[in-house]
């Protein structure tokens, strides 16, 4: 996508150029063949391809059936709540979840609007007053990664942080004791 | 008007009935080239104020850990920030340069209605002063330009930011929405005769489709801030979800509006391109079909495509892939505008100066700007860019590139239009590469700390995640950035100082405005000529002096009014003769008291409220007292040989085609509203378990039949008025009828139980009202034609105030049944014991 966008740039700025450097190269071009080659069949494939292409990874990226893990995300200004099957509510901002495997995050939020989003696992979803969204992730590798609310929601925005730690699976399971299937 | 007075006698004549006098009635202009300055500066300024809150950004995020301001304030500078930007810049300053310029261009003498020029202007002002002066006293609105919903309502903003918003805002577009029916009428009736649809130069279609873009494009958004200060005001629960309400539909009615005003800002920008570009080109545009045809689908699409703005508030994906492929699709018709200037300046013979510098400016700024958005239109993208510094990258990319460099380029285009005199040069070089590299320097690397991972509206971050010295950069450009603009005010000064004088058309341009004196005089033009070619290719330099001499349409000063001309919508044959209202204090005067009315309720001072309303709308009462003809005079001469009727005698004048507007925008006002209650109905949470209400049916029948035969008493009036028979009495019943509908439509309110628990009630409450209110103001329109009528200003000639009943009451009748319909939809719902 980016080199794409690079090259329409630079052939859009080249032809400016050339308008004033190398005229001559342009001169005998029709009316209808800078409508209809740059305003029609220039974009239409490219467009077409983009969106074919984000419509199927976006299909896949979907959670599709019930993944094996779920865990509930509250969030309420400012800070996390995070609830494992069968599990209390743990208000420490810090989310676990077994690494290598999809983990459904079912994210809801008690007063204003904020989005849960952990940049380096991709995707975010709003977490709405009276509205239950759920998004898919996959750590594939343990560790830990950054979360933050995305959405402004008032003083505290800039801080509303929360942790994910990625276990190996097993050792998930022993944290995590009620999360065993 | 057998013998031609000299061109200098026409100019006294014409001017001592046009101009505005110096001292305290210069408040009383009414002139559209004053105001269309008064707009561009007012819009200047508060670009300057918004420019300085970026800098108070750009101070706070050089550094990780920054103290320098705190979230509070930072929160009120950001959103105060966007909402000037938008709201208090870039529209009134196309708002002033499209009243200045548009009826030069199009060869008229004033806009359509210059009295509700005026108030607009005012509006703006005083709703711009309340905003600035919250910002002062500390009480600026801090939930974001976006104003999302809950955190913008009662419980977590419970000082008065918010209302300053949602009233300051609403206030402003009062001024949006007068401009957007004027320009559209205007550029309907009010060309040079001859200048056929097909033949306006592209500035009128942009103009045209951007106006209608306004009409349709915001009432959703005035809609949305009134429902949200009811709730605020009354607790009516529309957004708040424990109580039926939705966030939702407060961010669908907010982008519903919010999508089509980038699309409002850009195509009056690219409308300045589209007449700059051939000037410097030496030949007319290329594709001047192609260009209309892509202008009319970006209005189209515009509308197809807020719910991008939503990606990540849980949309089914496959409605997402629709509204993504619909925002991949505007690169289509954006695409042939940019071919369609690369190949005229290719075709042409390219002249390099300032204005194209900005013009380069504009290519290389909006290109990267369309670019990243076709990347954020796919959702696998968006739903990581979106809310993070990317999408500040691209926005700025975009409304910078197109609008702030168009304009630039505009200003330089057509400064000495406004002067009088030419550019000096010696600082618009400098200027431009300072504005050109401060800003790259400061949006793109955005682009990156956005990719990194950096969401927007933090007021500090900490310093190890690498973003910081990306930021310190951004703020390094962001400075300079100021420079350059700063460079370009001194010019602007300089220019007025010591640029030199000039004949006519200093750029060989080929449009109608430059055919104007520079300074331009009050009225334009001392005739008005016949359009005979596509007129941007017109010789202003050789026509100018002609008109100046009074040889044209309307070359005469007569009976002191002031006269312009009116012609048919498509053809541009001339139809009848235009006459405006004089100067006045009455703009003001209504200006000042809707401005009671929004501080009352600004302040809770609800008692005081009706009051201000009250007064706003005697004062309008007293608009028309001055307009209309007591008698027919049929034809009159218009010169070149022709005649015309005057406007009160033509069916299609403007004040009719303005009220068409008018009810067309309201429409789309209900239409939201009615789509907001159906939306609450099938998504909000908490609509489970509410019992039914029992809702008096006999009350609402009669309602919908005293609107429905008002109506019809409308039409019969219009009927025998048209016969030459006395309208009156249909028109008395039809007022009463209405009266009794708007008494009826109260007693429903009235019996409404508990609006403020469930959004099911506060939807009906509503809904009634609307259609009390409608009932109301046609009643008014019948008892005002009543009124006329008596006055000896209708006839079967003269029937402007008796189409104007008819329209008003039919429309109260359509949204009297509607509004009843939904109300009993809404009062069934629920379990039937």
């Amino acid at each position: 996508m980016f080199w794409g966008a690079a090259a329409l740039f630079a052939l859009v700025m080249a032809l400016f150029a050339i308008t004033y450097l190398r005229r001559e190269w342009l001169e005998r071009l029709s009316p209808a063949q800078w409508i209809v080659g740059g305003g029609l069949i220039l974009p239409m494939p490219i467009l077409v391809l983009l969106t074919g292409t984000a419509l199927v990874l976006g299909e896949q990226l979907l959670p599709h059936g019930n993944a094996p893990v779920r865990i509930e995300a509250h969030a309420e200004r400012w800070h996390w709540t995070f609830t494992y099957p069968g599990g209390a509510p743990m208000a420490d901002d810090v989310l676990h979840i077994p690494a290598g495997e999809p983990v459904d995050i079912v994210v809801t939020a008690g007063d204003v609007i904020h989005a849960f989003w952990v940049p380096r696992l991709g995707g975010k979803i709003d977490a709405i007053p009276g509205h239950t969204n759920t998004i898919r992730l996959q750590a594939d590798k343990p560790g830990t990664y950054w979360g933050q609310c995305a959405e402004y929601c008032g003083e505290g925005h800039d801080t509303m942080f929360f942790r994910v730690e990625a276990h190996l699976p097993d050792d998930y399971a022993r944290l995590i004791p009620g999360a065993a299937q | 008007m057998s013998q031609t007075p000299t061109p200098l006698r026409l100019h006294k004549e014409l001017d001592r009935i046009w101009r505005t006098p110096p001292g305290i009635h210069r408040l009383s202009s009414v002139n559209h080239t004053v105001l269309g300055k008064r707009f561009m500066v007012v819009a200047l300024c508060f670009f300057a104020i918004g420019g300085l809150l970026s800098m108070l950004i750009r101070a706070q995020l050089a550094t990780p850990n920054s103290a320098f301001i705190g979230p509070e304030l930072y929160n009120q500078i950001f959103t105060m920030h966007g909402t000037v930007m938008m709201f208090l810049f870039a529209i009134p300053m196309f708002e002033g340069f499209v009243i200045y310029m548009l009826p030069k261009m199009l060869g008229a003498r004033d806009m359509a209605f210059p009295r509700l020029t005026a108030y607009g202007f005012w509006c703006y002002l005083f709703g711009g002063l309340i905003l600035i002066g919250a910002m002062l006293a500390g009480v600026a609105p801090n939930g974001g330009w976006f104003m999302y919903t809950p955190l913008s309502s009662k419980p977590y903003t419970p000082g008065i930011n918010a209302d300053v918003w949602l009233l300051g805002i609403t206030f402003v577009e009062i001024s949006a929405v007068t401009a957007a029916i004027e320009i559209f009428v205007s550029i309907l009736k009010m060309r040079a005769p001859g200048m056929s649809l097909t033949r306006m130069p592209l500035m009128g279609w942009y103009m045209l489709v951007t106006s209608g873009m306004m009409i349709i494009g915001f009432p959703p958004l005035i809609l949305g801030s009134i429902l949200l200060e009811l709730e605020r005001a009354f607790e009516l629960p529309f957004f708040d979800p424990t109580r039926g309400g939705d966030p939702l539909l407060w961010q669908h009615l907010f982008w519903l509006f919010g999508h089509p005003e980038v699309y409002i800002i850009f195509l009056p920008a690219a409308g300045a391109l589209s007449t700059i570009i051939p000037v410097f080109a030496q030949r007319p545009i290329l594709g001047y079909r192609a260009i209309i045809a892509a202008i009319v689908a970006m209005g189209f699409l515009s509308f197809g495509l807020w719910v991008h703005h939503m990606f990540t508030v849980g949309i089914p994906h496959l409605a997402l892939a629709f509204f993504s492929a619909a925002s991949a699709l505007v690169a289509i018709p954006t695409a042939v505008q940019i071919f369609a200037w690369l190949g005229t300046l290719a075709s042409g013979r390219p002249r390099w100066d300032i204005p194209m510098l900005y013009v380069f400016g504009f290519f290389f700024v909006f290109v990267i700007g369309g670019l990243t958005g076709v990347m954020l239109a796919m959702v696998p993208f968006n739903t990581q860019a979106h809310d993070t510094y990317f999408v500040v990258a691209h926005l700025h990319y975009v409304l910078v590139g197109g609008f702030v460099f168009p304009m630039l380029a505009g200003i330089y285009h057509w400064m000495p239009h406004i002067s009088g005199r030419q550019s000096l040069y010696r600082l618009s070089i400098p200027a431009f590469w300072l504005i050109f590299i401060g800003f790259n320097l400061t949006f793109f690397l955005m682009h990156l700390t956005g990719l990194m991972g950096m969401p927007r509206r933090i007021s500090t971050y900490p310093s190890n995640w690498g973003w910081d010295w990306l930021n310190l950069l951004s703020s390094v450009g962001g400075f300079i950035l100021t420079m350059g603009f700063a460079l370009v005010l001194a010019d602007m000064v300089l220019q007025f100082r010591f640029g030199r004088f000039f004949r006519r058309d200093p750029w060989s341009a080929q449009t109608l405005e430059w055919a104007t004196a520079t300074p331009p005089p009050s009225y334009n033009f001392a005739a008005i000529p016949r359009i005979d070619r596509r007129a941007d290719q017109l010789e202003p330099a050789k026509i100018g002096p002609v008109l100046a001499g009074g040889s044209g349409y309307l070359g005469f000063a007569r009976n002191g009014d002031q006269e312009t001309m009116g012609v048919e919508m498509t053809t541009g044959a001339p139809e009848h003769v235009i006459i405006l209202p004089r100067r006045t204090f009455l703009p003001l005067w209504t200006a000042l008291a809707t401005a009671s009315f929004f501080l009352a309720l600004l302040f809770g001072l609800y008692g005081l409220t009706p009051f201000g309303a009250l007064l706003t709308l005697v004062l309008f009462l007293l608009w028309p007292t001055t307009l209309g003809q007591k008698k027919d005079f049929g034809p009159v001469s218009i010169g070149m040989g022709e005649t015309a009727v005057l406007d009160v005698e033509c069916t299609s004048n403007v004040s009719i085609l303005a009220n068409r507007a008018a009810l067309v925008m309201n429409g789309t006002l209900f239409s939201s509203l009615l789509f907001g209650g159906l939306f609450l109905l099938v998504v909000a949470p908490n609509w489970q378990g509410i019992a039914p209400l029992d809702l008096p049916i006999w009350l609402a029948v009669v309602a919908v039949l005293a609107a429905s035969l008002s109506a019809l008493c409308c039409w019969m009036a219009r009927r025998a008025n048209t016969a030459g028979n006395s309208a009156g009495v249909p028109l008395a019943l039809a007022g009463l009828g209405q009266l009794v509908a708007l008494g009826l439509l109260v007693g429903l309110m009235v019996w409404v139980p508990q609006p403020t628990e469930h959004a099911r009630q506060a939807v009906i409450f509503v809904v009634l009202g609307y259609a009390a209110l409608h009932c109301g103001l046609a009643a008014l329109m019948a008892f005002h034609a009543l009124l006329r009528l008596h006055q000896g200003y209708l006839s079967a000639r003269r029937q402007t105030e008796c189409i104007l009943a008819w329209l008003w009451n039919g429309y109260a009748a359509g949204a009297t049944c509607l509004a009843l319909g939904l109300s009993l939809l809404l009062a069934m719902m629920g379990q039937i014991p």
